[in-house]
């Protein structure tokens, strides 16, 4: 299971962040998102889903 | 598929203050139906979840009003908000260049950071609600005075400024007055920025919004003038409109209040709830976009030119949540449409959600009998501002 964000439409909106602080974070550059943990184990996916749902950009991905 | 009737997108004639307009619910209910906006402009109105987040996200729906400016909102045209910063009508390229370089100062940990400060502000006007003693209006006392401070914190306008700002800006947001006396507060206002842009040019400053937008951004003169203002437009009324919304909602539904009293460490997801059902609840016609090629939605075809407004109304569809047309402050917080969707989603809702939760949070445990002086019907609403909301809000602790 692999997390990804599409940086390029990315709008640095941080619901990732709300949804899953375990798993992204923001850049202090550019406010834009991160992931911290690529590979997250069993009991972050929810949040990561949760993540994949409520990005306005629609960038973030979670590979099953 | 045949053409739909269109009737007219009801408008002002709510039968309860929280609720949506007369016939509205009854209208939307076979789908997306093309209905006619106050200015008589046709648009098909998209009601559901599913509906509402593709018509926010597609990029083949156009967020540019060019042309047809009687497709922004009331409270647009009453503002006439500026142009050149106003990244709400801009497209693609257009729209990120302004809004992404913005995105720092919004950013999670950034506002987390704010929060003291926040609850700051926020403790000293309820100590004077206090002091002046029950009855009070909270409108005037908490709604309209906190977001105006926690912005100008935000936009980095220093304390010597402070009063002709707050001046100026409650009596450009704070009331309902003309375009003309407006567009003069909006001079005076745009003098203090000057002044504020000159001191931060000096000291090179980055921690703020307005140092950010001089220092580290290739926005021109007029780009930072009109958004620092747009900023406030945008931040100011509809935090203390929806603070005033949540509080009478709250009253409206004192099991669902004792929920918030109970534990108001779960003032986060319970702010959620709230902007979900309240906003839902009010439904109308609120973003509009424009169809730049032939897209189905909902089963209808939507053809290139054809206006678009989604509802709100979506944020009470089963296909969000069970039970959605209830608010339960138990549900875990959702994806809901209060703030929009796609790449216009509310550039301020972290900070408006971190203003809202550090509201309720403390209202209700400073105040814990607080409760409306008047009946909610006898309460007197506003329709024609920026966003809707209680004109004032007496009560009693
Ligand atoms: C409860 C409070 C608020 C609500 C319900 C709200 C709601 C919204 C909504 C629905 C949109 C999307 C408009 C569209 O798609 O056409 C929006 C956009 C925007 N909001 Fe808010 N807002 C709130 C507070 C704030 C605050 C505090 C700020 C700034 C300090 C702010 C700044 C903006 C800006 C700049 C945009 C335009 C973003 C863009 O076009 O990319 N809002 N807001
Ligand atoms: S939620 Fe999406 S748009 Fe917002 S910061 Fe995360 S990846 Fe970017």
């Amino acid at each position: 299971m692999t997390v990804r964000i599409d940086q390029t439409r990315c709008i640095g909106s941080g619901q990732c962040v709300l949804a899953a602080p375990d798993v992204f974070d923001q850049s202090d550059d550019d406010g834009l998102g991160l992931v911290v943990v690529a590979e997250p184990s069993a009991e972050l996916l929810p949040g990561v889903r949760d993540a994949v749902d409520r990005c306005p950009a629609q960038v973030v991905t979670l590979e099953e | 598929m045949t053409e739909a009737a269109v009737c007219p997108v009801p408008h002002e004639n709510r039968t309860h203050p929280l609720g949506p307009p007369a016939g509205f619910e009854e209208a939307i209910s076979a789908g997306p139906v093309r209905m006619l906006w106050p200015n008589r402009v046709e648009a098909w109105v998209v009601s559901s979840y599913a509906g509402v987040r593709q018509v926010l996200s597609d990029p083949r729906f156009s967020a540019n009003k060019d042309g047809q400016p009687e497709m922004r909102t009331e409270g647009e045209q009453v503002l006439g908000l500026p142009e050149p910063g106003n990244m709400n009508v801009m497209d693609g390229a257009e729209h990120l260049r302004l809004r992404r370089p913005l995105a720092r100062a919004f950013m999670v940990k950034r506002l987390n950071e704010m929060r003291p400060r926040i609850q700051e502000i926020v403790d000293e006007h309820l100590d004077a609600m206090e002091r002046a003693g029950a009855p009070a209006d909270l409108v005037s006392s908490v709604c309209l005075p906190v977001p105006s401070l926690v912005i100008a914190e935000l936009l980095g306008v220093p304390p010597e400024h402070q009063e002709l700002f707050q001046a100026t800006t409650r009596e450009m947001f704070g009331k309902n007055g003309s375009r003309a006396e407006y567009e003069a507060k909006a001079a005076e206002l745009g003098g203090v920025l000057m002044k504020v842009v000159e001191e931060k040019k000096a000291s090179g400053t980055t921690d703020d919004l307005i140092g950010l937008m001089v220092n580290d951004t290739d926005f021109d003169m007029d780009e930072l003038l009109f958004l620092a203002i747009g900023l406030l437009a945008a931040g100011h009324e509809t935090t203390s409109n929806f603070f005033g919304l949540f509080t009478l909602t709250l009253f409206e539904n004192p099991d669902q209040l004792a929920i918030l009293k109970r534990d108001p460490s779960r003032a986060d997801v319970i702010v959620e709830e709230l902007m979900r059902y309240t906003v839902g609840r009010l439904g109308g016609a609120g973003l509009a976009r424009r169809a730049t090629e032939d897209v189905e939605v909902d089963g209808v075809t939507i053809h290139a030119g054809d206006w678009v407004a989604v509802t709100f109304h979506a944020n009470l569809d089963e296909e969000l949540c069970p039970h959605a047309g209830e608010l339960d402050l138990e549900r875990r917080a959702v994806s809901h449409l209060g703030f929009g969707f796609g790449p216009h989603q509310c550039l301020g809702a972290n900070l408006a959600r971190a203003e809202l939760q550090i509201l309720l949070r403390t209202l209700f445990t400073r105040f814990p009998d607080v409760r409306p002086a008047v009946p909610l019907v006898e309460m007197d609403f506003r329709e024609d501002m920026i966003t809707y909301g209680a004109a004032t809000i007496p009560v009693v602790w």
